[in-house]
């Protein structure tokens, strides 16, 4: 387990959060799948048409 | 005044939605079912959702759902890893920082999958302990006791337990992370 007072585990740990940050965020900046894109869109086509016959 | 609708939030965490699903599938097929899954679920069930909580945990939590069902159905453990992120190498500078960055996640794609999950919640994501255990649906202690275990085994497998080795790796990563670095 990381201690408060160990320099070393918390410079390591830290270490680690600041990597996974990063490939997270590259992860976040990949373009959205056609598949997603396309299902949002029919998804908010379906909530109009919804509306207009309430 | 009417109150905003929690679909146009939900759109906004689809970037950190899929990113969570890339991490934990290691696969672009298959984290990109697991999303369509998840939105069409969200979406579908948004009046569950209650206003003023937190809806990124809400859509990982169906997520990771997804994925452990699916996972069971397959009964296997190991999946299908078509190496999501070391093969986002060549968008990375040409420089030491690509290297120490392509370990770390070779690294990465190692750990076993609940491992990953509690690190990328905690390490990456800024969930706290007691969130991502809410969201695993475990005690704050396991999600501490995974971490731990994942950052053990991540040390172990980069070495870090080198003082000179993280100096250098900590150098280098300066340099991809915040561009601020150098590397020499």
């Amino acid at each position: 387990m990381t201690s408060r007072d160990d320099p070393k585990k918390l410079k390591i740990a830290s270490f680690i959060d600041e990597n996974l940050k990063q490939v997270f965020s590259d992860l976040e900046r990949d373009e959205m799948p056609d598949q997603i894109t396309d299902l949002l869109t029919l998804l908010r086509a379906q909530d109009d048409e919804l509306k207009v016959k309430k | 005044m009417s109150n905003p609708d929690p679909r146009d939030e939900l759109v906004t965490h689809l970037p950190a939605l899929r990113a969570f699903a890339l991490s934990l599938t290691r696969n672009r097929a298959t984290a990109d079912d697991m999303m369509q899954d998840t939105v069409l679920k969200a979406w579908t069930n948004i009046e569950k959702f209650k206003p003023g909580t937190n809806m990124r945990a809400w859509l990982f939590t169906i997520l990771r759902n997804n994925f452990y069902t699916s996972r069971r159905k397959l009964n296997r453990e190991v999946a299908d890893v078509d190496n999501v992120f070391s093969d986002k190498l060549s968008v990375k500078p040409d420089h030491d920082g690509r290297l120490q960055m392509r370990d770390f996640k070779v690294a990465f794609e190692q750990l076993p999958d609940e491992q990953r999950e509690a690190l990328i919640l905690v390490g990456a994501s800024g969930f706290s302990y007691d969130e991502a255990g809410e969201m695993c649906g475990v005690a704050t202690g396991t999600i501490k006791s995974r971490v731990n275990r994942a950052r053990a085994r991540l040390t172990e497998l980069l070495e870090l337990d080198d003082d000179e080795a993280l100096e250098l790796t900590d150098t280098a990563t300066k340099a991809v992370v915040g561009g601020t670095g150098t590397t020499s």
